[in-house]
């Protein structure tokens, strides 16, 4: 018998397989595909502390092997996701992860202050890497200095453990990941998207409303991969690697170059059920391998 | 809402670039309402990464049928599959016309643009079952934009078409023929479907008269089921306007709460 659980530490995790922020709605979404309690976990969609509208369309545009987005964050604030959302989510056995984003870093810390009150909730993913709803990509995983300043507050302010999501937009991505470490985060996942564009030639006009969005999907999967590979050498905390993942070997990939876990994104939209189908490729990869634990492959790269 | 990952082709017919493909899918196929759509995989890489929404055509004891015309790559790869091919399909997506018993031994207009006849065809079936009157107005570029008529006929439903150059049927635009006739007949309800600008003047003419219209939209899609939320359109309902999901909350719409696109200057 297999065993695919993973602990990261702060939460033990039945396998490493969770749904990425964004491409996962808020969980309910995906129940008439596959059952919930299959997963790892998921990261719901990013919250702020207010209903949000999101970007005008077009939203979304198809590059090779990749998909940009500039949904812009829309969604249904703190109260309504407690109310409306969370009670359901509450039959699932599985770790319910809140991405939680902010305008500014008050923002933040008011999303959980909030959500510390309700029951329900594993851990939050602190979505500082948006590259969709400020001016050119702005966020604050592009500085240490203010990834190390939201994350400590939002640390001071809950008890639960929190994830830092980084962007993969910066020239050192190592030195960021090192700032949220000190400032107190529990596990770092690796990427959001990358901040790209598309051109209609006929029209001459960019192709999505907001000019710029974020690149996912299998485009982006070799240099994620890189980027947790050089992460998880030089930090403590788990490393969750997220970024283009569609099979089992694609998450294998990852779990071998240092990630503890996996969050699988736009593979959702090609298929609502590649998460569940992600877990059975793990289980038969170990079964052929002979691996009794998932766990013993991680950070494994023969060099 | 389901998926079937092996949505088998039975049926396959071609105009030029429009295409008629039929699937077999029981379950799909027994849940199925008018103005519903299915998200179909066109191939196993993952470029083009999404798949493709298509409205359902018809449907029949264990198929439906999807009708499409070839306007970039996912389409096209669609096109080249064929019977005994399967598909990877979800579906039924959506909410549907309110094709309900009050329509019953009235006068109703259907009016489809292009491709935008794709759903038209399952609603004139269903309004025809109803006991309802539905007069078909169907207008394309030119003869051979109107590759449907025949099927149409078939049916013994009442169709009028229009064309652009003039080769077939009135001259014109279909919303052109639709308000002309409008001085002949008056429906109590209109369901459309076509390019935006077709749609637009329908509904100015719709509430000039007072006559409830509903439009079926297109857009692209990420999910097609309210998870990315990428296939939003402005809508006004109770008094404000917001982003609405295509997929989800339609693709039908009521066409006074439609916000509609300015032309482009």
């Amino acid at each position: 018998m297999t065993n695919l659980s993973v602990d990261l530490g702060f939460i033990k995790l039945k396998n490493p397989v969770m749904a990425a922020s964004g491409t996962f709605g808020y969980g309910l979404e995906f129940e008439p595909f596959i059952d919930l309690n299959r997963l790892g976990g998921f990261v719901v969609k990013g919250l702020y502390y207010s209903p949000r509208e999101g970007n005008p369309p077009p939203r979304l545009v198809e590059t090779s092997s990749g998909l940009i987005n500039a949904i812009g964050l829309p969604g249904i604030g703190v109260e309504r996701f407690s109310e409306e959302i969370l009670p359901q989510l509450r039959k699932y056995s599985t770790a319910v992860i809140v991405n939680v984003c902010g305008e500014r870093e008050e923002e933040y810390a008011s999303v959980v202050e909030f959500l510390d009150k309700r029951e329900g909730i594993s851990a939050y993913e602190l979505n500082i890497s948006c590259p969709n709803v400020e001016q050119d990509g702005l966020c604050p995983a592009l500085s240490p200095e203010a990834t190390f300043s939201v994350v400590r507050l939002v640390k001071k302010t809950t008890s639960r453990p929190v994830i830092t999501k980084l962007s993969p937009n910066v020239t050192d991505v190592v030195e960021i990941a090192l700032s949220a470490q000190e400032a107190g985060t529990d596990a770092l996942s690796l990427v959001n998207t990358f901040l790209a564009m598309a051109v209609d030639t006929e029209t001459r006009k960019p192709k999505l409303a907001n000019i710029y969005g974020g690149l996912s999907g299998p485009a982006i999967k070799p240099m994620v991969l890189r980027m947790v590979h050089q992460v998880a050498g030089r930090v403590k905390v788990p490393v969750i690697g997220v970024g283009g993942i569609l099979t089992g070997r694609d998450a294998l990939e990852f779990l071998i170059a240092g990630a503890k876990a996996v969050e699988v994104g736009t593979a959702n939209f090609i298929d609502p059920e590649s998460t569940v189908k992600i877990i059975e490729e793990l289980k038969e990869y170990c079964q052929d391998k002979g691996v009794e634990r998932i766990e013993t492959l991680i950070g494994t790269l023969k060099t | 809402m389901l998926k079937d990952p092996l949505a088998r082709i039975v049926g396959k017919k071609s105009w030029g670039d429009y295409f008629l493909l039929t699937l077999e899918t029981p379950r799909i196929s027994a849940q199925a309402q008018p103005g519903q759509f299915i998200m179909v995989r066109v191939n196993v890489h993952p470029s083009p990464i999404l798949r493709r929404p298509f409205s359902i055509h018809s449907k029949n004891e264990k198929t439906i049928e999807i009708f499409f015309q070839i306007t970039g790559l996912g389409t096209e790869l669609l096109s080249q599959h064929n019977p005994e091919d399967s598909l990877d399909i979800l579906g039924p997506l959506g909410k549907g016309f309110n094709a309900g018993e009050a329509l019953k031994n009235k006068d109703v207009a259907v009016v489809g643009g292009g491709r935008g006849i794709a759903p038209l065809y399952f609603l004139s079936q269903e309004l025809h079952s109803l006991g309802a009157s539905p007069r078909v107005f169907y207008g394309g570029k030119s003869q051979e934009d109107l590759p449907l008529k025949e099927k149409f006929e078939e049916i013994d439903i009442d169709l009028t078409c229009s064309t652009d150059d003039g080769s077939f049927g009135f001259k014109g635009f279909v919303s052109d023929l639709f308000k002309a006739e409008l001085e002949k007949f008056t429906p109590l309800h209109i369901f459309a479907c076509g390019p935006e600008a077709m749609m637009k003047k329908i509904s100015g003419i719709a509430q000039e008269k007072n006559i409830p219209a509903e439009f079926s939209l297109e857009s692209i899609m990420g999910c097609g089921f309210g998870a990315c939320w990428g296939c939003v359109r402005r809508i006004k309902r109770d008094n404000k306007d917001e982003w609405v999901k295509i997929c989800e909350d339609g693709p039908v719409f009521s066409g006074k709460d439609i916000i509609w696109e300015e032309e482009d200057a």
